[in-house]
This record gives C-alpha cells, sequence and structure tokens, in this order.
C-alpha cells in the first residue's frame, strides 16, 4: 500500500512540477499557443481558397474540415510528443537528471507522471487552438461525433506516449545534439501520417510507413467521427480502434525498454552527468 | 543487530520492508575502478590519420579504490581536481556503474539493489542543479514526493530547513535564478537533508559559500550524524572543514586513495617522513600526498609561491587530462 502510495505521489511531482514550469514560462506557452493557433489558421485558409486556386468546384466545407482535424491532430500530438521528450531535455538544460535517476522511484513511475502532464497540456492546446480557428469559418459540424473523437485522440495517446519514451533516449545520450534528431523523427510522423493528405497519395514504398504510424489511425478515425459521425462501437471505427490498441500494447512497454539500455549505457559511460 | 530502518529515520514509509543490518559498515567500497573512454568521431575524414590508440583514449578516473565507512563516521575524500572524487560519489549515487569491483551500503548494492540504495542516501554535488524558474518550495516539494514525503509535512520541513539554513522566507516562494550562487547551494543542502539520509553523500558541498554558511552547513551535518544516525562522505578541498568535521580523511590521486587515517595520524604521519618534531598542517599533508611533492625548488621560484606553482601544475595536469 506504501509503495503504491509513493509511486503515487512520485507521479503527482511530475505533473505538479511541469505546471509549475508552465506556469512560470507562462510567455513561452502564450508564444507556442499564439504560433498554432497562426498556423491552424494558414493551414485551413488554404482550403478555403482552393477553388480560387484550382477554378474546380470544392467542397470547401469538407476540405477545410479535413485541413482543421488534420492541423489540431497535429497541434495535440505535437505538443503531447514535446512534452514526452522534455522529460530528458528539460532536465538536461537544467543538469537536474543526476537527481531525478537518483530518487527511489521507478522510470515507468516517471515516465507516466511527465506523460500525463503532456497529454494535459495538448489537448488544452488543442482545445484552445480549435475554438479560435473554428470561429473564422461557417463549419458545418452538426454531423460531429465528439465523444468518438476524444475516445481516439485518447487511444492514440497512448502510443505516441510509446514513441515519445523511445524518442526521449536522443537527449539522453547526445546532450547537444538529441533535441534535434528527436525533431527528424516528429517529422518523419508528419509525413508519412496523413496530417493533411490521405496515405494513397504517398509513394509506394512510404505507405508501411504510414501504416506503422499510429497517427494515421487516429486522423482517419478521427475524420470518420467529425465528418461522417460514427459511433466508437461502429465497424468504420474499429478498424481504426485495433491497430491502435495494438499500437499502444507494443510501444509503451517497448518505449521503457529501450529507455532501460539507454539509461544503463548512459550509466556505464557517464553520460548522466552534466559536470563535476 | 538487525533494526528496521524506521526506528532510526525521519521518513519512514520510504524504507517501509528495508531493513538494515547496524552492526554492518554503512558504505564498503571494495576494489573499485572507473575509466572513462573519449568518444570517437561518428565519420572520420579518408585522409585523416587514425588517431589515438584505445589505451591512449581511455582515463582512468578511480582506480582500484577500497574503503570500508562504519556507520555514523563522517569520513573526508579529499583530492585535487580531476582526481576522481565525484566519479566515487557517483558511483556510490547509483548514477554510476563500475568498471570492477563493487560498493555496498549497509549490505545492499549499489548496481544490483538500486532502488533500495536509493532510499538511503541523497547527494549534494558542487554544483546547485535545479530548475531555477521554480521557487525553492517548488523545487523542495517535488523533490520531497519523490522520496514519499506528504505534501502538508513536507511543506513544513521545507521552510524548517530554509529558515535554518539563513534563507528568508520571502525568498522561499520567489524563483531561484534570482538567488546568489551560494543561497542556491544552500538550498541543494536543504534538498538532501529534506529526506533525512541514512547514507549522505556530499561532493564540495560548501564550494562558494560565505564563512557563516560554512559554519551552518558544518553544524547540520554534526546534527544529522548525532541525532539521525547518518553516515557521511564528504569530498571537499576545504582543510579547516576537513578538520572540523572529519573522522577520518581520506586522500585520493589520480584515482587512488594515497592515504587514510584520521587527521591527527595523517599530520603525524607527514611530520615523519619530513624528519619534523611537530606535526605539519592539514594543508601540508594534502599537498605532501596529491603528488604535490614534485613541485621543486625552481618551480617555487618561478611562480613566486608553493601554492601559486601547485595551481600551475595542477592546470597542467588538468590540461594533459583532456
Amino acid at each position: 500500500m506504501s509503495t503504491m502510495m509513493h509511486q503515487w505521489r512520485a507521479t503527482y511531482a511530475f505533473f505538479e512540477r511541469n505546471w509549475n514550469l508552465t506556469r512560470r514560462y507562462w510567455a513561452w506557452e502564450l508564444v507556442w499557443l499564439v504560433y498554432n493557433i497562426v498556423n491552424g489558421l494558414s493551414v485551413t485558409f488554404i482550403g478555403e481558397s482552393a477553388q480560387l486556386v484550382t477554378g474546380a468546384k470544392v467542397n470547401t466545407n469538407l476540405l477545410i474540415l479535413y485541413l482543421l482535424i488534420g492541423t489540431s491532430v497535429w497541434t495535440y500530438l505535437s505538443v503531447s510528443f514535446d512534452g514526452v521528450t522534455d522529460i530528458i531535455n528539460m532536465e538536461r538544460w537544467e543538469g537536474t537528471i543526476e537527481y531525478t535517476f537518483m530518487a527511489p522511484i521507478s522510470r515507468f513511475t516517471h515516465m507516466v507522471g511527465s506523460c500525463l502532464y503532456a497529454v494535459v497540456h495538448g489537448m488544452l492546446f488543442t482545445f484552445l487552438q480549435l475554438i479560435v480557428v473554428s470561429a473564422f469559418f461557417h463549419l458545418d459540424l452538426s454531423h460531429a461525433n465528439y465523444v468518438t473523437a476524444i475516445f481516439l485522440l485518447l487511444l492514440g495517446s497512448i502510443s505516441f506516449i510509446g514513441f515519445g519514451i523511445a524518442t526521449a533516449v536522443l537527449p539522453l545520450l547526445f546532450t547537444e545534439k538529441g533535441m534535434q534528431m528527436s525533431m527528424i523523427v516528429r517529422a518523419v510522423i508528419l509525413l508519412v501520417s496523413g496530417v493533411y493528405y490521405p496515405i494513397s497519395v504517398l509513394p509506394g514504398w512510404m505507405q508501411p510507413a504510414a501504416r506503422i504510424s499510429p497517427a494515421t489511425y487516429v486522423l482517419e478515425g478521427l475524420r470518420v467521427a467529425i465528418i461522417q459521425g460514427q459511433p466508437i462501437w461502429s465497424p468504420a471505427i474499429w478498424s481504426y480502434t485495433w491497430p491502435l490498441i495494438i499500437t499502444g500494447v507494443v510501444s509503451v512497454p517497448l518505449g521503457v525498454f529501450i529507455f532501460s539500455i539507454a539509461e544503463r549505457y548512459a550509466k556505464r559511460t557517464g553520460r548522466l552527468k552534466r559536470n563535476g | 543487530m538487525h533494526v528496521a530502518i524506521h526506528e532510526v529515520v525521519d521518513n519512514p514509509s520510504l524504507l517501509e520492508h528495508v531493513v538494515i543490518d547496524t552492526s554492518k559498515n554503512a558504505v564498503v567500497i571494495e576494489e573499485v575502478s572507473k575509466s572513462f573512454k573519449k568518444s570517437k568521431p561518428l565519420l572520420r575524414l579518408p585522409w585523416k590519420q587514425e588517431g589515438e590508440k584505445d589505451e591512449k583514449r581511455a582515463v582512468m578516473a578511480v582506480d582500484n579504490v577500497t574503503l570500508t565507512v562504519a556507520r555514523r563516521e563522517i569520513v573526508g575524500i579529499l583530492g585535487s581536481n580531476g582526481s576522481g572524487k565525484s566519479t566515487l560519489i557517483r558511483i556510490l549515487s547509483t548514477l554510476l556503474l563500475p568498471d570492477t569491483g563493487y560498493v555496498t551500503i549497509f549490505g545492499y548494492d549499489v548496481v544490483k539493489d538500486a532502488h533500495i540504495v536509493q532510499r538511503l542516501i541523497n547527494r549534494v554535488s558542487v554544483e546547485a542543479s535545479f530548475f531555477k524558474k521554480l521557487s525553492p518550495m517548488e523545487n523542495l516539494i517535488y523533490a520531497a514526493r519523490l522520496y514519499n514525503m506528504p505534501g502538508p509535512e513536507a511543506r513544513k520541513r521545507i521552510k524548517e530547513i530554509l529558515t535554518r539554513l539563513g534563507i528568508k522566507e520571502d525568498r522561499i516562494k520567489a524563483p531561484l535564478e534570482n538567488m546568489s550562487r551560494g543561497m542556491q547551494q544552500k538550498v541543494a543542502i536543504a534538498r538532501a537533508f529534506l529526506t533525512s539520509p541514512i547514507v549522505l553523500l556530499l561532493d564540495e558541498p560548501t564550494t562558494g559559500l560565505d564563512p557563516r554558511s560554512k559554519i551552518d552547513v558544518q553544524n547540520f551535518v554534526n546534527e544529522l550524524r548525532d541525532v539521525h544516525d547518518a553516515t557521511i562522505l564528504i569530498t571537499t578541498h576545504d582543510m579547516d572543514e576537513a578538520e572540523a568535521l572529519c573522522d577520518r580523511v581520506a586522500i585520493i590521486d589520480q584515482g587512488r586513495i594515497v592515504a587514510l587515517g584520521t587527521v591527527d595520524e595523517l599530520k603525524r604521519k607527514v611530520a615523519d617522513i619530513r624528519g619534523q618534531a611537530t606535526p605539519v598542517t592539514m594543508h601540508e599533508v594534502f599537498m605532501h600526498y596529491t603528488a604535490a611533492h614534485l613541485i621543486t625548488e625552481a618551480d617555487i621560484q618561478r611562480y613566486g609561491s608553493w601554492e601559486k606553482a601547485f595551481d600551475a601544475y595542477e592546470a597542467l595536469r588538468e590540461d594533459e587530462e583532456e
């Protein structure tokens, strides 16, 4: 019982610490929020202009909705993925990593605590972006099934936490270059996951990567939920749910396993220390 | 005698189900060695030479160190910069894996039983590492929760310790980045004291502190041993501190322990070697064992004083190690 309480307190410690950091770095938060909103608007205006640019008749409402879902999900995934990789980045930056790794807590608790905050933070960011960007367009959301949308977003988060934990290995092992390396992983996910286009337009050799990425299923599932209003138990949604369950079940333990190998390597080679 | 650990610490919930044998030595370091290799570049231009050989790239940081520390003992580790003191502390802190040998804390191996050892220890490093935008309270409450302390109890204790270390109430909730280095170091010391560790590892804890603060910290260290039965390993460059605090002193040079004993024993020993009737100072003991005896009269004349010649010698050695 005491062990459970200890792990819960530690989980809350990471959540509370990250919230305190968000409060203290409020100006950065504001900058990122504005950046994401402006970015979202820039993307959705492409939909608004499609008819003008091509001269052909285009279902503008559908295209804007398609792009809005893409940009919103991408904001969510980016913020939560950054939050997870920041488990290490931030601690490297401040030099606190040795103290966190010395604390009597499991690495799983460490990860879960940080990831929980990343998910809540990502959700809040996305929600605010969605409200502001939607206000610019007259979108028909009468068919949208929000319960299915939130369900898919949360289910997909599990896989992204796993990917994030595995990617956090990069700043752990490469102090200066690790952050940039993790950006490459994010960029590849953006390319192959059909954020702004259907994955069918990708070259054949890229398609298998798209099928591995959990973001593909989250995006496709969300579009079906928002545009077609499909409920969670519908066969259409199930076809996106089961791949997300599999990637979630595989990616989290795999991410923690990869991280534990990297941690041992860092302890063997002295890469945890900043100086001294 | 086996004693459930919660009889001797302030944070019993952290150590539930952990049993220590108080008849055992608190710290046992047995033939521990640790070397580091300078990493090879990922890509090498074809016209560049192969470079240094493997043995040249390896730096022996800790070389076959054996040391035993009894429960409630305060042992000082003295050594020049780059002598291996911090590496040894990191091995004890479960942050580095030794290449050979083993370390136990009350019988628990720092590698195999790392999760138990982590409940028994805490550490202060020479650099106060914190989330600098956060306040001392926010940083310390985070640390307290990781060590299973309930929030209200932790807040009360944090205030007590910080106030005792001379940090004013209005600074406790202000960002750490606005504090001086010395004040930040006090907060780092408070973080380690907060969890009442059974073994406290202090790596140059008073570097950068003013004389009054140094005494505050030394009093706290003594209290931790006297009241809480803590065992303390401290690395320092401050000879007065070593004399004031340490029951025994180990001098480490180029990764090896070259002298071990009480302050008086070491002073007498060096005096005997030099053929002096009166004991030498601790400063002279340190200089004697840290390869400083290689400094010649010509060096002293060249640099102006013995201390300046020693500093130059140390700088040269650090350059060679890089």
